[in-house]
Formats: C-alpha cells, structure tokens, sequence
C-alpha cells in the first residue's frame, strides 16, 4: 500500500518536474530548426524561478476568480495525472476515480477558469483571446467526445489502464484502422489544445492574433509562474495520454518494485521527446491557419474520428 | 497460414481502408485542386495496397495483377496525362469555388459515409461470410463521397478527380466481392480509365481556351448580369 502511494506520488513529481523541461526542450529545437541556437533547455526552470520571486499585482477591480485561477490551472494537470498511466502499467491508487471522460473534463476545468479570469480584468484583449480560446474549445469538445467514445467502444472500457492494453494484445491489433484513425485525431486535438501551430502561435506576442497566450496577459509574479507552469503541465499530462495509452504502451514499468518504477522514467522522457520531434515538424512546415479555418481544421479532425467509428463498424 | 498472420493482414487491410475513406473525405474538403490531386493519388496508393493484402490473405493471384495494375495506371499515369492535356494554370490556382461552405460539405459526406452502411452491409451479407470486412461499405461510401464531389466542385480538374474517386469506391467493393474476375476486365477498365481522364483533359484545355478559366460552375447560367468578366469574352 505504502508502495502504491509512493508510485503515485512519484507520478505527480515526474510530470511536475519534467514539464518545463519539454516545452524548453521543444522551443531549443524549434530555434534550432530555424537555424538559430535558441535559448537552454532549462530556460523554463529560470523563469519559473524569477517568477516566484517576483511581486505579484493584482487589479483592484478583478473578483476572486482572477485570485483563484491560477491554483485551478496548476492544480487540475496534477489530479488527471493521478488518473493516468504515467509511469505504471498497471492501475495505482487514483486509477478508478475517474476515466478519459473525467480526466477531459478536469482539464477542461482549468481552461474554463482561465477563460473567466481573463474576462474578469476587463483588459480589452483578455477577452479576445477566451472567446478564441471558447471558440477553439467548444469546436474541439465534440471530437475528444467521439474519440473517448470510439476507444471504450473498441476497448470496451475507458479506463486508460484498461485501454493501453487492448492496443498491443495481440500486437495486430496496433493496425486496426479505428486505432491509427484515433491516434489522427487525437494528434490533431493535441495541437489545437495545446495551442500549437497551425491553430494558434505559442511563440507570438502580438495581443491580436493571441489564442492560448492572452489568458495569462494579466498576471505577474507568483501568479503568472503558476499558470504557465500548469500550461506546461497540461501539455505534458496530454502527451502522457497520448503517448501511454494510444501511440506506444511500451516502456511503462510492469513490475511492482519501485527499480522498475525509476526505471520507466527515463523510457517515457525518451517517448516524449521522440514526439516533441514530430511536434517539430509538424509547426516548422506548416503555417498558423486564419482563425475561421481553424474550424475546417477541427472539422477534418472531427471527420477523422468519426472515420475511425465508421471503419469499426464496418470490420466488425 | 497462422492464424496471427491472417489476422494481421486482415487488420492490415481495413487500415488501408480506413486510410481510403479518409483521403475520400479529403478530396471533398480539399480547397486545391492540386491537393485533390496528390490525395487522389493516395487513394489509388492505398487501393492497390488492399488489392495486394487481399492478395495475400486469400494467396489469389489474379489480386496481386489487380494491385500492380493500379498501382501503374492510377498514380502513374493517370497525373502525368493531365499534366499534359490540361493547362498548367488550374494545378496553382487556389480553388474557392465550392457550391457548399467546407464544414457543411464535410458534414453531408459524414451523413453519405454513415448511409453506405446501411447500403454495404445487406451486400455484404448476401455474398457469403468470407467477404466480411470492410471493403464493401467503404467502397461504396468512397463511391458516394466522389459522387458528392462532383455536385459540390466547381473547378473541372476536382470534378475529374470525383469522377476518379468513385472509380475507385467501385474498385474497392469489387476487390473483396469478385476475387478472381478475369484479368482482361481488370485492364479494360483502367484503360477506360485513362481514356476518360484523356478525354476530360482534353475537354478542360478546350474549355480554358474558349472561355479563359476551368471553374467551371460559373458557365452554368447564360445571364449576361451574372456573367464575370472573363466569361464575356465568349459572348464577344
């Protein structure tokens, strides 16, 4: 027992750890790719650390929603990541409180808080940026519904313990069309959740063409230190699901001791990262789309999960 | 045969259908005439690659000889024909002539692709069991999803390429249906194939020259109001 919530715990440190390590990670490479140096891999830790130490402002006129988002935003990833399967193959502690569904909606959470909290200062370009960040979300949400969806029904659960194994037993089953069709579209929701390229610059700073970024526009300080942080997290815990349950369930520790447990660490860095390179690829060779084709892009993500419905049926 | 071998061809082939029933879906979105093109020739990629594997799980030859025939007509072929009828200009050009707005149209081919369900599996049944799977509703939604190409393009080289997707939703049905048809059928009908690609191409140069664009729905009303400029040239 006492091993089960050091395994949990280890969980939770790992992907609060690591994930400012990806997004430094992911911008090296990109600067690197765009033939400049980029700043260090462990920029993100520095300006994490600068942040805290910084004093914090908070407008007169903002309502405890301002005050209250940032631990929402921070705390969410680190509950879904309890759910999932980040280091362990088999279900820890946490595992049965809540599935796919439940996780999502957590998450989904900490991006509705945000959205208040930006419309909350009555800063003109907060509310943009939510009603782009709704706009992209409520386009997203039916295709995260269908692929849920389509999983329990090919797995027969949605528990992503469950899940993970139906992928690789026997290993032909990785071929199956819903499969591939589903890994599509979840790498499609992924970019437009995570505000990655073609749905939305992470790297821009012009406050009109913001999506993701303009829902931290008015903190500082501690705050802002706690919203990116959790927006690191998010991405990271998306990968997590994306990378243990659907893409590749390898690598995970199947044994009890807490040897096989560390040693599953560095396994699933080496997975992300492999993915942060597709990442790569993906942003550098494609150009943001206009804000009223990011419908068409969420359609064609939509179309491909409900492909992915459509070729089960039609195997069974 | 292992019985883990047949399943991974059998696996192995609906995720080429899969894949088929998605590039059907994209040609219906795509807005380039050019991107039509280049999934049009995946869609051939993928068919051959289910003709192969169908090939292999049932060890039928005449399958393979499927394959390879379209694996040269189609992606061969079939791009370099109309790169040498129709003009140069309609591959750049960007294509915002659509009857129907994007997500609209994709969402009519969802519903089309859902309704060849009902259409594929009594099909399907009444064959005999071992033609279970998934080709005979995905070629007939990959016939239907090019069937609807055709009403909502505007541009005649997306129509063409309509055209050739529903030839190929037919192929897709036909592989799993009637395994050993005679090779001479085969080759008729990619002949056939090219020949209509042949004569379009032509008829898409014709048009060109005579009325100075390929969008073709804007020719569908005689109006001199409605008509654009480059239409009036006709009338001169």
């Amino acid at each position: 027992m006492a091993e089960r919530i050091l395994f949990n715990v280890l969980q939770v440190a790992v992907v609060m750890a690591f994930a400012p390590l990806a997004a430094g990670v992911l911008s090296r490479l990109k600067e690197m790719v765009q033939s400049k140096r980029g700043p260090s891999i462990f920029q993100p830790y520095r300006d994490l650390w600068k942040l805290f130490h910084k004093d914090e402002i908070v407008s007169e006129d903002s309502s405890w929603i301002f005050r209250f988002t940032p631990y929402i935003v921070f705390v969410t990833p680190i509950f879904v990541a309890t759910l999932i399967p980040v280091l362990t193959s088999y279900p820890l502690f946490f595992a049965f409180m809540g599935d796919m569904l439940g996780g999502g909606f957590v998450l989904a959470l900490g991006g509705f808080f945000a959205t208040l909290a930006a419309v909350d200062t009555a800063n003109p370009y907060g509310p943009i940026g939510a009603s782009r960040t709704r706009m992209v979300g409520f386009l997203a949400e039916p295709v995260f519904m269908i692929v849920f969806f389509t999983v329990s029904f090919v797995a027969g659960s949605t528990i992503p313990y469950i899940v993970q194994q139906k992928w690789v037993t026997p290993l032909a089953n990785f071929f199956e069309p819903s499969h591939v069709l589903l890994m599509l579209a979840f790498l499609m929701l992924i970019l437009a959740e995570g505000g990655r390229i073609p749905v939305d610059n992470p790297t821009g700073h012009f406050e009109l063409a913001m999506i993701d970024e303009s829902k931290s526009l008015e903190y500082s300080g501690r705050g802002f230190a706690l919203v990116k942080w959790g927006g690191q997290m998010k991405l990271f815990v998306l990968l997590c699901i994306f990378l243990n349950v659907l893409v590749a369930p390898w690598g995970l520790a199947s044994g009890q001791t807490l040897g096989a447990v560390l040693v599953a660490i560095p396994l699933v860095l080496l997975k992300i990262f492999c993915f942060l390179l597709v990442l790569v690829f993906i942003e550098s060779s494609l150009a943001k789309l206009r804000l009223f084709r990011i419908a068409e892009f969420l359609g064609a993500a939509f179309v491909t999960s409900v492909a992915a419905m459509i070729t089960r049926v039609f195997s069974a | 045969m292992s019985d883990a071998t047949r399943l991974l061809l059998e696996n192995l082939n609906a995720l080429a259908a899969g894949l088929f029933l998605l590039t059907a879906f994209g040609i219906v979105a795509m807005r380039q005439a050019r991107a039509c093109l280049h999934l049009f020739i995946a869609q051939s990629l993928l068919l051959a690659a289910s003709a192969a594997l169908l090939g292999m799980r049932f060890d039928s030859g005449h399958l393979y000889g499927v394959a390879l025939v379209n694996l040269i007509s189609k992606p061969i072929i079939v791009p370099w024909l109309l790169r040498k009828t129709s003009p140069a200009e309609i591959y750049t050009r960007r294509e915002i002539d659509q009857a129907l707005n994007i997500p609209t149209a994709l969402l009519i081919a969802l519903a089309l692709a859902i309704g060849a369900y009902f259409l594929g599996i009594p099909l399907a049944n009444a064959v005999g069991p071992e033609f279970r799977g998934p080709n005979v509703p995905i070629g007939i939604a990959g016939l239907l999803l090019g069937a609807f190409t055709l009403t909502v393009r505007r541009e005649a080289l997306s129509l063409l390429i309509g055209l050739l997707a529903m030839e190929n939703g037919a192929f897709m049905a036909g592989i799993s249906i009637a395994r050993d048809l005679g090779m001479l059928v085969e080759l008729a009908i990619a002949t056939d194939g090219l020949i209509i690609v042949f004569i379009m191409g032509v008829l898409v140069r014709a048009v060109q020259k005579h009325v100075g664009t390929t969008a073709v729905g804007e020719l569908a009303s005689l109006r001199e109001a409605a008509a654009k400029p480059a239409a009036e040239e006709v009338l001169l």
